[in-house]
């Protein structure tokens, strides 16, 4: 049975360790994406202008209302696989899925980061801010000097959520054909014939890099806390 | 009117300076414009798109789908709700292995993805066949609508626990210690002084959680449950009409939005004695 799971041509580990692979790309590339994103629709939702501010609920309100699976379709069926078809006609049906995967995770993950750097900003005191033209410093320079180390300070634990969410949505890209490490186990057990040893792995598997990254927080927690005054 | 509104009205203020045509405002125009566009191009898309005998096929199957969604939410987060009151227990159980059991249930449910469940229990029953047949289960499990309420009760049996967790650890001790010293006992404590505090803290998340399950409800057309989804992607590979899409997409963000807002009330309605 262990053989099942090993490297090489008898085992699956290696198919399955393709799929990890790619399910890690394709969340790593979908985070610095989600993050600016939500970073401006935060900054959308929290200006003083109403209809900036209104933009910003109307973009929340769709993303985080819709299944993370109908928007994955809506963009693959609906604008990846028609554009692409029609843009690089020999680029191969995983790319097309991966980016119509990374776009569809970026929409749904900003969407609920936004959320979270909104409520950090609502934490930042207004004195901050005055603290920081007081001293002379353009918009700019306060938002970047001042604001913005408490924010990711403040916002980490919520974003760090967001992350193992990602993490776990990646799983639905193997509904459109990317060879995530659910997709290798489907091929896996519908050869084998062993389903619940080989999903019971990939399981596992997910629950190691929940555990990784979980590992990686704590550490970025630490960085981020080292000037935190001790009370 | 009141006096003080009187004299702000009689008092001559300097008229309101113009709004200056900023970054921001620019900005807030033209996203706002934007999403006019979608929100027009869209409606022209449908009328342009419209097609009786589409409509005439596919509504009726929408709302069965519909219904099976509705189904299978209101039956999971019930079992959920069950099997989440031990679990719960569990977790705050001083009993080391009861609590370490309990919080592995919860780690690996929440820690995998909803697909992956489903696809274990799913697939995974196929392993154990013959032990099922044995005992009569296999006519059950074989069928994919009562394998994805097993693992979506599961799943939110999870996360129902940690909220409910939560929300009595949020009830200060001083209340448990209050009851007790009017005499009551543990099960009278936790009926009349605890859970009506704990059910306004839980109230949000299980809102949440209802909302997730809804969303997350889509991934049982994968497993061939022709739920609101499944109805769409049937539908979608029949005629090749992206417009099926579209109006899934209508009807998922109704609810949510519905749910969303209600929930919202009620909580304004249950909190009212603690606004000041």
């Amino acid at each position: 049975m262990l053989t099942l799971l090993s490297w090489g041509p008898e085992g699956w580990l290696d198919e399955i360790m393709s799929g990890v692979l790619v399910t890690v790309s394709l969340a790593l590339s979908t985070l610095p994406v989600g993050l600016a994103l939500g970073f401006l629709v935060a900054l959308a939702k929290q200006s003083s202008e109403p209809n900036l501010r209104k933009a910003g609920n109307i973009y929340t309100t769709i993303f985080r209302g819709l299944p993370e699976l109908l928007t994955l379709f809506l963009i693959y069926f609906g604008v990846a696989l028609p554009l692409f078809t029609y843009l690089f006609p020999n680029s191969g049906d995983q790319f097309t899925s991966f980016i119509a995967g990374m776009i569809a995770l970026a929409f749904v993950f900003s969407s609920y980061a936004s959320e979270v750097f909104l409520s950090a900003f609502r934490a930042i005191p207004r004195g901050q801010y005055e603290g920081g033209y007081a001293i002379g410093l353009s918009h700019a320079r306060t938002m970047w000097l001042i604001i913005l180390p408490q924010l990711v300070r403040i916002a980490l634990p919520g974003l760090s959520n967001l992350w193992l969410i990602l993490l776990k949505d990646t799983s639905l890209v193997s509904a459109i054909g990317l060879s995530d490490i659910l997709r290798q186990t489907s091929i896996a057990a519908r050869v084998t014939k062993e389903p619940f040893l080989l999903f019971g792995f990939a399981c596992l598997v997910y629950l190691l890099l929940a555990m990784i990254s979980s590992i990686g927080i704590g550490g970025i927690e630490k960085w981020t806390n080292r000037r935190e005054a001790t009370k | 009117m009141s006096l003080a509104h009187q004299i702000s009205e009689a008092i001559e203020r300097p008229p309101l300076a113009a709004r200056a045509w900023n970054l921001a405002r620019i900005a807030g125009a033209a996203f706002l414009a934007f999403w006019g566009l979608v929100g027009l191009g869209l409606l022209i898309y449908l009328v342009r798109k419209w097609n009786p005998e589409l409509f005439a096929t596919y509504a009726p199957q929408y709302m069965k789908g519909l219904w099976i969604t509705i189904q299978l939410v209101a039956i999971s987060i019930f079992f959920g709700a069950l099997l989440s009151i031990p679990i719960a227990y569990g977790r705050m159980s001083k009993n080391r292995i009861a609590s370490s059991l309990a919080y592995a249930y919860v780690y690996f449910f929440r820690g995998t993805p909803l697909l992956a469940q489903t696809f274990l229990i799913y697939y995974g029953v196929g392993s154990f066949r013959p032990q099922l047949e044995a005992i009569g289960l296999w006519g059950i499990l074989r069928e994919a609508w009562y394998c994805g309420i097993i693992a979506f009760s599961l799943n939110t049996a999870a996360y129902q626990a940690e909220i409910l967790r939560g929300a009595i650890q949020s009830i200060p001790l001083g209340q448990w210690e209050g009851a007790a010293a009017l005499g009551l006992n543990k099960w009278q404590t936790m009926r009349k002084i605890i859970a009506p505090q704990a059910l306004i803290v839980a109230l949000r998340p299980y809102g949440n959680e209802l909302i997730l399950m809804i969303k997350g409800s889509a991934i049982v057309s994968i497993i061939t449950v022709y739920d609101l989804m499944g109805e769409t992607r049937r539908a979608f590979s029949r005629s090749f009409d992206f417009q099926t899409y579209i109006w899934a997409a209508i009807i998922y963000l109704a609810i949510v939005e519905v749910l969303r807002r209600a929930i919202d009330w009620l909580e304004l309605k249950i909190t009212k004695h603690l606004i000041r």
